[in-house]
């Protein structure tokens, strides 16, 4: 039986760990994740490790470096399943706010010296790289549909991530919309569902970590946050460039409001 | 509810005669579910006392708007629908059907056999008790009956309430209904809030409700009370904020190729919020969920809506990818094909469509602009 447990590797890119961190806070699971997989590589986790090829490759964080760029390859070449975890790796992350912008100038006024800062001119997400099998969207991502993927994985499943809106889980979860309650813009209409309805159940509107979900109408909900939420074009754009700024449809509508 | 009687005396109780009546459904062991403020909202929720209902607050509803302000009379039904639907109480948004674990040759089911819950509805509106009866001829009725719901159904009682102040975005008279509840209630409440004296009508509509009314602290309703309830219930229906045209079923049928349902597409987000705050939305999906070892298994119906991509998904691709394709499937179906299917229209003139739309597109509106787009050309 130990034999036949599939290998599993969690690789790190331009990230702040939090995303692995949810497969170790899976706590009550972690047991039975042990038991089904063999972690082979898994820095966050433990020191040993176990050399590739590995069935299933977990990769958290954007490319963002030379290196970065170059090092996504070889982890693609030793994975036979590569899935992406998070908004970094799944839409280039909140670092991908510096491609709005020219890198080099933030490179000149944040360090002492800039000459030892190799950097892209842009953070992007894994795909544009490197062919990928599923994405596992959110900052961070929720631990349940991390536990939902591994899970349809091992047993030759499609996963159970619906791509539709973050409005789905407030409604079937009971909560107030906040955004016809409260007259808040809320970027759940165009988010996809995932996280458990963290922020609308706290009052909060969505900020869109999970990423734009299917078919997302950003037109609309920016003319009505505008015309009907009395939001100005600045607060419009800024709530665009958030976690998945870079997302297509997300960066298309911050640009369309700059 | 239970067996209907013909006719009913209508009796008055005060404040203390409804605190009694929740009361009395609790010490029935139901779980009495009525109007609660939380939120920034009037949604439904567990009800133990009167002091749990929303004295002295009202609603303001428009399209993509609600909010609530407090009002001095004290009454406690005097707001419009919420955003929650009595569905939520007998076809739960998610439910795990059967569950099932790996046997030597295949699986062995075992079917979820989570007991029926004794439920009392307190306040349902007359725009609600007929999303009950559609969703009776759907999943109860029909010929793909739901047990959970048909059982659900059977045990809950229905404490009706009058409706004497339609909200903004009601057109229940329209639909054919009206603010006063014609059947298929237990009890009907109809709300007298006065600067002395606080009163409730109550009305039985069936064995149950009569024996529960004779059980509280009640006197004969007086000629005045009677002509004041009647006197609200037509102002009612002569303040709704909304209309259907009453063509609508035809006009949707001829519009199927319309221009306007690209103008609608500009603005529908496709979020799903319409179809999960109408009280007769019925479709669902189910997923399989595996354990990691793939030794047990269980089959969950999740709530769906016709407004997701993946609900038109078919082998070979998705059917209605676009936001004009779902609205229209929506809005045809609700007010036109619903007739032909289950015999009724699936509206029932609540509103909440409109008032929950977070960009308010509205689906009276949108019948009136088919109408008149299609009539000029």
């Amino acid at each position: 039986m130990a034999a036949k447990r599939p290998k599993l590797a969690v690789w790190k890119f331009s990230s702040c760990d939090g995303c692995q961190l949810s497969l170790l806070d899976c706590e009550d699971e972690l047991l039975a994740v042990a038991e089904a997989v063999e972690i082979a590589y898994f820095l966050e986790a433990t020191r040993a490790e176990v050399r590739g090829p590995y069935d299933v490759s977990l990769v958290e964080g954007s490319i963002s470096t030379p290196h970065d760029a170059e090092r996504i390859h070889k982890v693609r070449r030793k994975s036979r399943a590569l899935i992406t975890i998070g908004a970094c790796a799944t839409a280039g992350g909140i670092q991908a706010l510096r491609n709005f912008h020219d890198v080099d100038d933030f490179v000149r006024s944040v360090y002492a010296h800039p000459e030892y800062i190799s950097t892209l001119a842009k953070s992007t997400p894994i795909q544009d790289h490197v062919p990928v099998d599923f994405e596992l969207r959110g900052c961070p991502i929720d631990k349940f549909q991390l536990l939902e993927v591994l899970n349809a994985f091992l047993n030759g499943r499609k996963p159970n991530i619906p791509r539709h809106s973050q409005c789905v889980e407030c409604k079937l979860s009971g909560t107030v919309c906040v955004m016809v309650a409260k007259g808040e813009p809320c970027l759940g209409p165009l988010t996809q569902a995932g996280c458990g309805n963290l922020c609308p159940s706290c009052d909060r509107p969505c900020y869109g970590c999970f990423g734009p979900k299917e078919t997302p109408n950003t037109a609309s909900l920016a003319d009505w946050s505008v015309r009907c939420l009395g939001r100005d074009e600045r607060q419009v754009r800024h709530m665009f460039r958030a976690f998945t700024a870079y997302a297509e449809p997300f960066r298309k509508e911050s640009e369309a409001h700059e | 509810m239970s067996r209907p009687v013909a006719t009913a005396d209508v009796r008055t109780i005060d404040r203390e005669g409804l605190d009694a009546l929740i009361r009395a459904l609790g010490a029935q062991g139901r779980r009495v579910i009525g109007p609660v403020l939380r939120d920034g909202a009037i949604v439904t929720g567990p009800v133990t006392s009167v002091d749990d209902l929303p004295a002295g607050v009202v609603d303001h509803q428009e399209a993509g708007g609600y909010h609530l302000e407090g009002q001095g009379n004290g009454a406690l039904f005097h707001h419009g629908v919420g955003p929650h639907t009595w569905k939520r109480y007998l076809y739960p948004p998610v439910r795990t059907l059967w569950t099932a674990r790996r046997v030597r040759r295949g699986f062995e089911t075992t079917p979820n056999a989570e007991p029926t819950p004794r439920q009392a509805f307190l306040g349902v509106r007359g725009c609600d008790l007929a999303a009950l009866s559609a969703l009776d001829r759907v999943l109860r009725d029909g010929p793909y009956a739901d047990p959970c719901y048909a059982a659900c159904r059977a045990e809950a009682l229905v404490i009706a309430v009058n409706c004497t102040r339609p909200g903004g975005t009601c057109f229940c008279v329209s639909m054919g209904g009206g603010p006063k509840v014609a059947a298929g209630y237990d009890l009907a409440l109809t709300e007298l809030p006065g600067e002395d004296r606080h009163v409730l009508l109550v009305e039985a509509g069936s064995e149950a409700g009569a024996a529960l009314l004779a059980g509280l602290p009640s006197e004969p309703a007086d000629r005045a009370a009677l002509a004041a309830a009647e006197a609200r219930l037509a102002e009612a229906v002569d303040s709704m904020g909304r209309d259907m045209i009453p063509d609508v079923a035809q006009v949707l049928r001829d519009g199927l190729t319309s221009g306007h349902w690209d103008d609608v597409a500009r603005r529908c987000l496709s979020c799903a919020n319409c179809t999960l705050v109408c009280p007769t939305c019925f479709c669902s999906t189910v997923e399989d969920v595996t354990d990691l070892t793939g030794g047990e298994a269980r089959r969950e119906r999740r709530w769906d809506s016709c407004f997701t991509l993946d609900f038109s998904y078919i082998h070979g691709g998705h059917i209605r990818r676009g936001g004009d394709s779902r609205y229209r499937q929506w809005i045809t179906h609700k007010l036109a094909h619903w007739h032909d299917q289950f015999g009724t229209s699936g509206c029932t003139g609540c509103g909440r469509c409109i008032t929950w739309c977070p960009v308010g597109i509205d689906i009276t509106e949108e019948a009136k602009a088919i109408k008149n787009r299609e009539g000029r050309t």
